[in-house]
């Protein structure tokens, strides 16, 4: 797979790489008004050995499941709704604990981080953008200096470097969307998990966030794992789609999209897109009748 | 501009007529002034005992703000004791819903025996009667975070003071001003309950204490002006808690959104 190659060449977790070395930096104009580089990182890979869970009241959320997900992965999870995959990312994420089996990050750095976008933004209303884009550092004990830079920094990468003073209720849902994930980037995670993320917003601004955060996942490499209901989105966004049955959750499909890395909207008519679309959806419904 | 204009006449408008009507009827009815006094009877009275409910409205203020500030400090502290487990909240709430009940009317002369006579009895008596309010808001504030932000926090692994007053504390803002509006009314009620039966007489007396004795004196003019005046304290201390919370709350709660 591709994105392990390039996870090779920058073995070395947390180097910050100088411009001039950074293989993308010679075609594109500098990123950060403030000359920090973007530092790349190589992802963490995920092993999931015999994970189950059940409630409380005996419903099972996730059947024992066996999953490997290697450093660098775009991946996508699609089921039906209520089918566990939410319960599955709040347990890689450590917000919920397995009944039985493992969840282990194998080769990544000893302190991982790791950031979570909700399904909405859910920002603190008191705070003003750059305030909120900057509560992770603050929460982890870093000084005012240098997390202002960096949540400018993060809130420039996703366009919202005018809107830093303002507060949440002065933004559109598509903006306030935007924090969040510069909430989530700003301590430059080695695994980002997102929990349906755009699925409140329009079409039209649901797309330019995909492109935002395929961009970001190019450029910085960390470990992605987006749960979505759309399949065109999944299709679009991802290398790999693992599609759940309904609950309890089971792996109906695990597919490597066949797709070119550089992607746009014209694309998404293209033959092998479709394909791809239409053989997730196969699986779907696969998985609902289960 | 107009809309502003009829805020201010409108119940301005109100006022006079009913002032109007109260003096046409207590002067066409012949009511006798010591069973209801005419408004111009009560504005005479309080201008020729002007010092007297000064005085008065200082040493109740001062009892009352006390015994406001007692409740905003201990009530705060009690609902984030009280927030902490489950346990403690099981174990001491319903003795706090006993403050609420308590009559402090009855009571009150057992405050006299431990703090004495005079303003530290009333201040407590205000306390009692306006903390509840306090209590029980902001404990519904700290319990209502949205759990999110809980999860958020606990990923980026904050530690429970960040949590208490970065999350927990700024999220039951909204509430915690609610329960101080109420608590603002109670705390002047409870000071002149107090006065009744723990103020001083002489030296400067509360508008409790004037209400007595006017009331004793069948001086019902002067008891309109004390009761009135006893209002307007709570109005005053009303207004300033909605000040308080509309400078904390306006740039982000729905509560304090400009149409």
């Amino acid at each position: 797979m591709e994105k392990g190659c390039r996870s090779r060449i920058h073995a070395e977790p947390y180097e910050r790489m100088s411009p001039p070395a950074n293989p993308s930096a010679s075609s594109e104009p500098p990123e950060r008004a403030n000359g920090l580089p973007t530092r790349r990182t190589t992802g963490i890979g995920i092993t999931l050995t015999a994970v189950r869970r059940f409630f409380k009241t005996g419903v099972e959320a996730i059947a024992p499941l066996d999953l490997a997900i290697e450093a660098g992965a775009f991946v996508a999870f699609l089921g039906p709704s209520g089918c566990g995959k939410s319960t599955l990312l709040r347990l890689i994420a450590g917000l919920d604990q397995p009944n039985e089996g493992s969840i282990t990050f194998p080769g990544g750095p000893a302190k991982r981080a790791l950031a979570f976008v909700f399904q909405d933004p859910h920002l603190l209303p008191w705070r003003r953008v750059l305030e909120n884009a900057a509560l992770p550092l603050e929460l982890t004990g870093i000084g005012k200096p240098e997390r202002t830079e960096r949540a400018l920094a993060v809130l420039e990468e996703v366009g919202l470097a005018d809107a830093a003073q303002r507060f949440p209720r002065e933004l559109s849902g598509g903006m306030r969307m935007r924090v969040s994930l510069a909430r989530a980037l700003v301590t430059e995670p080695d695994l980002l998990l997102l929990d349906e993320p755009f699925a409140a917003l329009d079409e039209l601004t649901r797309r330019h966030l995909d492109d935002q955060l395929r961009a970001l996942w190019q450029k910085r490499g960390m470990t992605v794992l987006f749960v979505t209901h759309t399949l065109s989105e999944a299709s679009y966004l991802a290398e790999r789609a693992i599609v759940f049955s309904k609950r309890p959750a089971r792996i109906v499909a695990d597919r490597r999209l066949t797709l070119p890395a550089e992607r746009n909207f014209s694309i998404r008519s293209t033959p092998a897109f479709l394909a791809e679309e239409q053989a997730l959806y196969e699986a779907l419904v696969r998985g609902e009748g289960a | 501009m107009r809309d502003s204009l009829e805020r201010v006449l409108a119940p301005l408008g109100a006022l006079v007529l009913f002032l109007g009507a109260w003096e046409g009827l207590t002067r066409g009815l012949a009511v006798p002034s010591y069973l209801v006094p005419p408004p111009s009877a009560v504005l005479t009275a309080a201008a020729s005992e002007a010092s007297l409910l000064l005085v008065g409205a200082i040493t109740t203020g001062r009892a009352a703000l006390i015994g406001f500030a007692l409740s905003a400090v201990l009530g705060v502290l009690l609902a984030i004791l009280l927030a902490a487990s489950r346990l403690i909240e099981r174990a001491l709430y319903p003795y706090t819903v006993f403050l609420q009940t308590v009559p402090v009317v009855a009571i009150a002369p057992l405050l006299v025996v431990w703090f004495g006579p005079g303003l530290r009895a009333v201040a407590v008596s205000a306390f009692i009667v306006s903390v509840f309010p306090v209590i029980a808001n902001t404990l519904a504030g700290l319990r209502s975070v949205d759990p999110a932000l809980r999860d958020l926090f606990r990923l980026y692994t904050a530690s429970r003071w960040a949590r208490l007053f970065k999350l927990e504390l700024p999220s039951a803002i909204p509430e915690l001003v609610t329960g101080l509006r109420v608590a603002s009314g109670l705390a002047v009620i409870g000071t002149i309950v107090g006065e009744f039966v723990a103020g001083f007489s002489e030296g400067s007396p509360g508008l409790g204490i004037v209400v007595l004795s006017s009331y004793r004196q069948l001086r019902t003019d002067l008891l309109f002006a004390a009761v009135l005046t006893a209002s307007g304290l709570g109005l005053a201390l009303f207004a300033s808690v909605n000040l308080l919370g509309t400078l904390l709350l306006r740039r982000w709660h729905a509560s304090e959104l400009q149409p």
